[in-house]
């Protein structure tokens, strides 16, 4: 019986990893609404761009919450009543603020944001390039003896 | 040059305390709404009492007063509602309810059971008035001016705090 019970186990979790595998990957999509595709591709495409505000790390497009469900019908109805990409966009951020958008527009609030990165790493590369030209220029005997690596 | 082989990673070590210290006081739940300073959305809607009416914004320009966004099915919202009965008892302002993708049964339930500090709410059944808003997580509360003006935005239950050291001192100033 003790051993059994494993393999019952073992077959009961091999058929539920097989029952999963089976649902198509876009039964997580949220189902389409609108009869043309298109225009359910050009709603995904402009809300897989902005961030859900209840679950902050998923897009409108992945998230369930109720709120990105009735954004996406917003996007949706703005579109069929013909607003261009960045109308809708700007309905958004005038609601939420840039928060919504993945990619934040340039500017003054926003700069250390975009600019941060690069800059920390040319600091990083020029102390890099200071510490090993200073190295390069030390005689041998300049280098300390009596702490080599292999004591750390 | 000795110094600086310590003096380098401890310079940085406490530039780095100083952001995450300040980090652990942000909330990133708390997204500064783009709409303080700005008119408050243009809204109709039916009132949850009487669906027969209806109030619009511009019914309630000329006076200062507060929206609180709230719903039956919202649990911090029950946490909010003493606070807010007791604060309308105050009647330092009036406070307009926007029942938020609510059902109007449930919602006037709601108000019976555990009291009505609502001048009036209005019912916002699709939550089209709630996006306009801004609304992402009930409740919230904002103050609008009498010139129809955002001035506050609260996101989450009011507190006692909130009430004493903002909503009052911001309600006396805008009526002053």
């Amino acid at each position: 019986m003790a051993k059994r019970f494993p393999q019952a186990l073992l077959a009961a979790l091999t058929a539920l990893v097989l029952a999963c595998s089976m649902v198509p990957a876009w039964a997580n999509e949220a189902a389409p609404a609108s009869a043309d595709p298109a225009l359910e591709a050009r709603m995904m495409a402009i809300s897989s761009e902005l961030r859900c505000l209840v679950c902050q790390n998923q897009t409108i497009a992945d998230s369930h919450a109720e709120l990105a469900v009735d954004l996406r019908t917003q996007v949706r109805e703005l579109l069929q009543a013909g607003k261009t990409d960045q109308q809708i966009t700007d309905y958004m951020t005038a609601r939420y603020g840039d928060f919504v958008l993945y990619r934040p527009p340039f500017k003054a609030a926003t700069a250390l944001l975009w600019i941060g990165p690069g800059v920390m790493v040319l600091i990083g590369l020029g102390a890099l390039f200071m510490v090993l030209r200073r190295r390069s220029r030390m005689a041998a005997d300049q280098f300390e003896p009596e702490e080599p690596d292999t004591t750390r | 040059m000795k110094y600086l082989k310590f003096l380098i990673p401890m310079g940085i070590f406490l530039v780095l305390v100083l952001f995450l210290g300040a980090g652990l006081k942000l909330d990133p739940k708390e997204v500064p709404s783009p709409l303080i300073g700005k008119p408050a959305p243009a809204f109709a809607l039916a009132r949850l009492d009487d669906p027969a009416q209806t109030i619009r914004r511009d019914d309630l320009l000329g006076q200062v007063w507060m929206l609180n966004v709230w719903a039956s099915w919202c649990v911090a919202c029950r946490e909010e509602h003493p606070l807010l009965v007791e604060f309308a008892k105050s009647k330092m302002l009036p406070i307009y309810g926007l029942n938020y993708k609510d059902k109007p049964l449930a919602g006037q339930k709601w108000l019976s059971d555990f009291g009505n500090p609502y001048t009036a709410s209005l019912s916002d059944l699709d939550g089209r008035v709630g996006i306009d808003f801004g609304v992402y997580g009930v409740p919230e509360t904002f103050i609008i001016d009498r010139q129809g003006v955002v001035r506050f935005k609260q996101i989450g239950p009011v507190t006692p705090e909130v009430i004493r050291t903002k909503i009052e001192p911001l309600v006396r100033q805008l009526n002053g």
